[in-house]
């Protein structure tokens, strides 16, 4: 792939990026969240076309029109979620798309021996063709996976974060199939966030960071850390303000959560930071908090309040949560601005249990304009507007329930760099509020989970990190740059 | 606000200008006449009662496919109950409260067991329906005649009703629900639930307990649908209505309905099923036979949504 470019909308989200990979060779991609690394393989494997670059497969262009183009061209792309089919068996999966068939009958002997030969290659002949996908284990699905990309004549396979869900028994044997593979010539691409693992079974790796190639090299000579700085890069972004802080009394103590045994305290007018990879644990953290998740052990405090509570109990505590998954729970897309802002309270916008809609707007209409909410009115969809505006209504909630302590997660995924400025200043503001007429307002507490490194060392006063379900001891931010905190949550550092 | 609800609900007020125009020009002017009008809002009713609950399943992203079985039953207890000598209304609200009971089953089943609605109504649809026949006997039941049998019988000229008072009876409930609906926070909870049950519960909405109640509202609504059945029939009948929970979710479809959740006003479902009676008598009226009706009457559900599609996509670009 060569200057390999694409944009949505006004995002850059690739620009001029270069990568090769050669028969039997493992080429490790590596970068942040957001970096690009999967756009440039949703690209490879026919998923995405992209605007501007060239692609060659064996020295002949290459431009797959869709994923089924690119698979029959032997590239195939192994994601972190499977799409296997449960309900069907081994053999069936991997013959899916592509069934030996004589006259609309499907051969079963062939798609049998056709299957037992391709596990074989792969050194898993154990696995019985006839057994149903979805009694197998998850190391087994993504065999059958890995099965079906050879089934139709695979050259090139990517591996996209293949270890997140395995243990570390399944990794070891991921890890001698993909050594095998090797040796039988085929390329392979492994995107991971784990340097360890990047070390222990690619070649060279590339590094992605904000679209752009940020550099790479052979495994054998880079250390970790060189890999982890060329990950993190230097972004000097004046996007963060800093009134004077001063935390007051602990409002949330949490003690011993879930099997990581987490526990921290968060006290009125400061900003915690969540720190971790995806999948690291700080959503379902999140979530527990707020009664989502169900708590398995462990104590939350909350205020005067004790015990684990379901949602609506939370909000009336003062407890509100900015989901990290804006489109599918943080806001019903239906419905206008101002139901969406008021859905957690809508008593007291009327008489009794009655919801005056002339109220509904008024309330709505104030935030929109102290949060310059770019919206035709409060009726209008939440679905007609823009990421940074969406976000803006759902955190919007949180301001209208007036919650003591905000949950937030991953506030600024996805939106534009003006809309994460106004979220940030918001933020600070609310931390550190100023000294109004009336005496000025109480102090909220705020805690933040986010991939975003920079954010978290702008916004926050103490950062903690996660890494596989545990989390580490929050330090000050001034003690954390984003280097350490990368290392922390590769779990190269000491978290503790 | 204002201009949403006037484009949801012009598509079934066109649709209605429509067919009155079309059956105006096929058996002319005689079509309007008082009487007929009359008999169209007297065919509407009990449709149309059953369905103002069904909207509200519909907006929270539900169905309820035992609404037709739920009548049969009502009109049963209504029957049992007045051959003992209990007072007519007495009755009546008896016929609403087995109705309710029902969707109070059907609500805590679908909560408790996490079953999808329609699996779960096409069950108590079979098992309400299997009810409603033991308890009668398989008969059908006489009951002693009472003011209930009027509730539905044409008004004398110059008593001051102008319509049956079943229709008014249906009028009120209209407006009562269109109410719930707008202006209480049950109904913006059940708006919020249909169009995303993850945000509503994010929000603190007790998602659960807006089922069970909308599932038991709905039922009872059904109730009262029963006691107009009742009223027409004049006996209590464990075979009646059977597959009228299709007209009614078509009532409410046709109306702008969605059943992904999120959507469905009264007015539109009042529009939706008069639309329906007004094909049913107009067709019967010209002399069309039965089948012609249904092939119409499923033309209109298909079309009406294909329309709703369309105008949304079209809003939207």
């Amino acid at each position: 792939m060569r200057g390999v470019s694409k944009s949505f909308a006004a995002t850059v989200a690739l620009d001029a990026v270069d990568l090769s990979v050669a028969p039997g060779e493992v080429v490790a991609l590596v970068g942040q969240n957001g970096a690009g690394k999967s756009t440039l393989m949703a690209i490879l494997a026919g998923a995405l076309a992209p605007d501007v670059g060239v692609m060659t497969l064996d020295g002949r262009p290459y431009a797959p029109r869709d994923p089924l183009e690119a698979r029959r061209a032997g590239v195939a792309m192994i994601h972190q979620e499977l799409s296997v089919a449960p309900h069907l068996s081994v053999m069936e999966n991997v013959v899916l798309g592509t069934e030996p068939a004589r006259a609309g009958f499907v051969q079963r002997d062939r798609a049998r021996r056709l299957t037992q030969e391709v596990l074989a290659r792969l050194g898993h002949a154990d696995i019985p063709p006839e057994a149903v996908v979805g009694r197998l284990s998850v190391a087994e699905q993504q065999l059958v996976e890995i099965a079906r990309a050879f089934a139709i004549g695979a050259r090139v396979l990517v591996l996209d974060e293949p270890t997140s869900s395995l243990g570390r028994e399944d990794v070891r044997r991921l890890f001698e199939l993909v050594r095998r593979l090797k040796a039988d010539g085929h390329a392979v691409v492994y995107i991971s966030h784990f340097i360890e693992e990047v070390k222990e079974v690619a070649d060279r790796f590339v590094v992605l960071r904000d679209g752009r190639n940020a550099g790479g090299g052979p495994t054998a000579g880079a250390t970790r850390e060189e890999i982890v700085s060329l990950m993190v890069g230097r972004r000097v972004e004046d996007l963060f303000p800093r009134s004077a802080r001063h935390p007051g009394e602990a409002i949330l103590e949490v003690e011993g959560i879930g099997p990581g045994s987490i526990g921290f305290t968060l006290h009125r007018g400061e900003v915690l930071g969540i720190a971790g990879l995806m999948g690291a644990g700080r959503t379902r953290l999140l979530r527990t908090l707020f009664g989502l998740a169900p708590v398995r052990s462990g104590r939350i405090r909350l205020g005067a309040y004790s015990g684990a509570a379901a949602p609506p109990r939370r909000w009336e505590q003062g407890m509100g949560l900015l989901s990290e998954d804006r489109k599918g729970e943080g806001l019903a897309l239906g419905l206008s601005v101002a139901e969406n802002l008021a859905l957690s309270r809508l008593r007291g916008l009327g008489p009794g249990p009655l919801v005056l809609p002339a109220r509904l707007a008024a309330a709505a209409r104030r935030w929109i304009e102290l949060l310059g909410v770019r919206a035709a009115g409060p009726g209008q969809a939440v679905r007609e507007l823009s990421g940074g505006n969406q976000q803006k209504v759902a955190l919007a909630r949180l301001l209208h329930h007036d919650v003591d302590v905000l949950l937030l997660d991953e506030p600024t995924r996805g939106i534009d760099v003006a809309s994460k400025a106004q979220i940030y200043a918001l933020v600070d503001g609310l931390v550190a509020p100023p000294a109004g007429p009336e005496g000025g307002r109480a102090a909220k507490a705020v805690l933040v989970a986010s991939s975003d490194l920079a954010e978290l060392l702008g916004l926050c006063d103490r950062i903690a990190v996660m890494c596989r379900g545990r989390l580490g001891r929050p330090r000050p931010a001034a003690e954390w740059d984003e280097h350490a905190l990368m290392m922390a949550a590769t779990g190269t550092g000491d978290a503790a | 606000m204002k201009t949403r609800d006037l484009l949801t609900c012009g598509g079934p007020l066109l649709g209605l200008l429509f067919v009155c125009a079309v059956f105006a020009l096929l058996i002319g002017p005689q079509f309007f006449r008082p009487v007929n009008l009359e008999l169209i809002a007297r065919q509407t009713a009990i449709v149309c009662t059953a369905a103002l609950g069904m909207t509200m399943v519909i907006v929270a992203a539900g169905i309820d496919l035992s609404v037709g079985s739920i009548i049969a039953l009502s009109t049963v207890v209504i029957a049992l109950l007045l051959k003992r000598d209990v007072s007519p209304l007495l009755s009546a609200l008896g016929g609403v409260a087995a109705a309710a009971a029902c969707g109070l089953a059907n609500g805590i089943l679908i909560t408790r067991l996490r079953v999808v609605p329609f699996i779960v109504t096409l069950g108590t649809m079979l098992i309400v329906r299997g009810a409603a026949k033991g308890l009668a006997d398989e008969r059908r039941i006489e009951a002693p005649a009472t003011w209930l049998n009027g509730l539905l019988r044409t008004v004398e000229a110059g008593r001051g009703l102008f319509v049956p008072p079943g229709i008014w009876v249906l009028l009120v409930l209209a407006l009562l629900i269109a109410g719930v609906l707008r202006y209480t926070v049950f109904g913006r909870h059940l708006f919020a639930v249909g169009s995303n049950e993850r945000t509503a519960r994010l929000c603190g909405v007790r998602v659960e307990r807006v089922k069970v109640a909308v599932y038991a509202i709905s039922a009872a609504l059904a109730g009262v649908a029963g006691v107009m059945q009742f009223a027409k029939l004049s006996v209590g009948d464990p075979t009646v209505a059977v597959g009228l929970e299709l007209d009614v979710i078509a009532a409410v479809i046709i109306g702008g309905g969605s059943l992904t959740g999120g959507n469905g006003t009264v007015l539109g479902t009042v529009l939706g099923a008069t639309i329906m009676s007004v094909v049913a008598i107009g067709c019967s009226q010209h002399g069309l036979a039965n089948w012609v009706q249904q092939i119409v009457t499923g033309s209109i559900i298909v079309l009406a949504v294909a329309l709703d599609r369309w105008r949304q996509g079209s809003r939207s670009v």
